[in-house]
């Protein structure tokens, strides 16, 4: 198998993007994401976009074509374009068919872009979209919303360690800074603990403000093969890992309710590819869906103990200047997460941060990076690491 | 909600708790599977009637409705594990303030939602605290 690296990358501004379509930003993105490299239209072999759910959320299925289309690639060099499609873990899991593709040597350069368009519908549809990520039939079926699976997480966790909506409420409040220094971000606003505590309940012990947005967004990747990425750019960033796995569709089924084992299992996979310790890491991006979920993250990843990710959060050290940042884009919570992208965004976030070219948010010196995204309540968990060098 | 094919098959299991048993490594399945997740393909499934007594591992008050039960807002919704082994997500019908982890329940026999395009009522399988 060949090394992989990434010369370019794109986001869209996360918002609420009432002017533009799905086909819109996404291209924005690809196309961004093309020049950063660049790199030219007739160079790419192949394009991956991760995406929930076109058909719930913009009535659009055959995302891979509608893109490929409109980005140029197909009506002249009839390039193969392939949706993915992993709930919320869609682009990670976009990008991981990405590097599969170079790293087997079937492609050279080739884009992995994630896009949603969420806010063409209402709330409630979009919340009974994303729901869809759950088993239907035996969760969604007896009255279970994703943040009542999400709530059942916490309540359990705060039972068996001492978690405290105060220290949930401490992820939220970091990730809000971290957005208000990252231009594309949806909300750059600071937030208190007060506010989040405040906010109106949405399923016991998750207040508003533990949750993530509804996001419209797209964000895309150009990968190539290492031995030729410094003809496009000066500051390639290299696959140490990429790793995958999969638990039960339904929180009710897995070995330990606090736990992502998919995570874990992903997270041991992945180290042991880039041969690197949880100590080696010098920031991550990890899924925040809601701020329960970034505490188990940590945990999971290796970076806190079982039980004190909200310890070692209340604590600073998983803010920007401390032991491990986590969620220096603002996260899932204050950047916003449109699902599909999330997983691509991470990896830009990443890319932008050891390429030195973070600005505000810099974390200094940083050498290794790590995404993790989510799909579902914990049935995917695709996780990569980064390095700036070979 | 769902779609009235989506509901009405697994009528058995939602009415009356028909989970399924491997013979062969003696787990028990609810919601129902048809292959063991031990055993797999060397498995033998054979349907298996629960009690409906369990206990609360986790749960929480869902302030925010599900599509389809907005009337009930708010409900208690809970990861229930059945005596016999196996855990499942039921609403906990009874006082919110009462709830606790640990906490014994029994199921009872309730309207579990409505929605979809025809108005449907769904009937099923709730919980309740077993000492009530
Ligand atoms: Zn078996």
């Amino acid at each position: 198998m060949r090394d992989v690296a990434i010369i370019g990358v794109k986001n869209t501004k996360f918002g609420e993007l009432w002017e533009e379509s799905l086909r819109d930003i996404v291209v924005e993105a690809g196309i961004g994401a093309i020049e950063d490299a660049g790199a030219s239209g007739k160079e790419i072999d192949a394009l991956y976009v991760g995406n929930m759910s076109g058909g719930r959320f913009v009535d659009q299925e055959h995302i891979g074509a509608l893109i490929a289309d409109y980005s140029g690639l197909s009506k002249n060099l009839h390039i193969p374009a392939t949706r993915v499609e992993a709930a919320c873990a869609s682009g990670g899991l976009a990008l991981r068919q990405a590097i599969m593709s170079v790293a087997s040597g079937y492609s050279d350069i080739v884009v992995a872009a994630g896009a949603e368009k969420m806010t063409d519908v209402g709330s409630e549809e979009a919340s009974s979209a994303l729901a869809a990520a759950a088993d239907r039939e035996w969760e969604g079926m007896a009255g279970a919303t994703f943040p009542g699976l999400y709530a059942m997480i916490a309540k359990l966790h705060m039972h068996r360690y001492g978690t405290t909506s105060e220290q949930l409420a401490e992820v939220a409040v970091k990730n809000h800074k971290n957005g208000s220094f990252n231009p594309i971000a949806q909300y750059k606003n600071i937030i208190t603990v007060d506010d989040v505590l405040n906010s109106i309940m949405v399923a016991d012990p998750l207040h508003i403000f533990d949750c993530s947005p509804i996001t419209d967004g797209a964000s895309a990747l150009v990968l190539a093969p290492a031995d030729i990425a410094h003809k496009y750019t000066d500051t390639p960033i290299y696959i140490k890992a990429t790793a995958q796995a999969s638990d039960t569709i339904a929180l009710h089924d897995r070995r330990d309710i606090t736990t992502l084992d998919a995570t874990v299992v992903a997270a041991k996979r992945a180290y042991s590819m880039a041969k690197l310790k949880p100590k080696d890491i010098d920031l991550v991006e990890v899924h925040d869906c809601f701020t329960i979920a970034e505490i188990c993250a940590i945990e999971d990843l290796g970076f806190a103990e079982k039980g004190k990710g909200g310890i070692v959060t209340a604590n600073g050290e998983t803010a920007i200047g401390g032991r491990i940042p986590v969620n220096t884009s603002g996260g899932l919570k204050a950047c916003g997460h449109p699902v599909g992208a999330t997983g691509i965004k991470q990896a830009v976030e990443v890319v932008t941060q050891l390429r030195g070219d973070a600005g505000k948010r810099q974390v200094a010196g940083a050498k290794y990076g790590m995404t993790h995204n989510v799909g579902g309540s914990g049935a995917t968990a695709v996780i990569h690491i980064f390095s700036r060098e070979r | 909600m769902s779609s009235v094919p989506r509901f009405w098959r697994n009528l058995g299991s939602r009415y009356n708790l028909e989970g399924t048993r491997c013979k062969e490594c003696g787990e028990y399945f609810y919601p129902p599977r048809n292959v063991c997740v031990n055993c797999r393909r060397s498995g033998q499934i054979e349907p298996f009637k629960f009690k409906g007594t369990g206990e609360i591992v986790t749960y929480t008050l869902i302030h925010t409705a599900a599509e389809g039960f907005e009337s009930q807002a708010p409900y208690t919704l809970a990861i229930i594990k059945l005596d016999e082994g196996p855990s499942l997500t039921s609403q906990v019908v009874g006082d919110p303030e009462k709830m606790h982890i640990g906490m014994r329940v029994k199921s009872i026999f309730r309207k579990l939602g409505e929605g979809g395009d025809r108005g449907m009522i769904y009937y099923g399988t709730k919980f309740t605290p077993a000492d009530t």
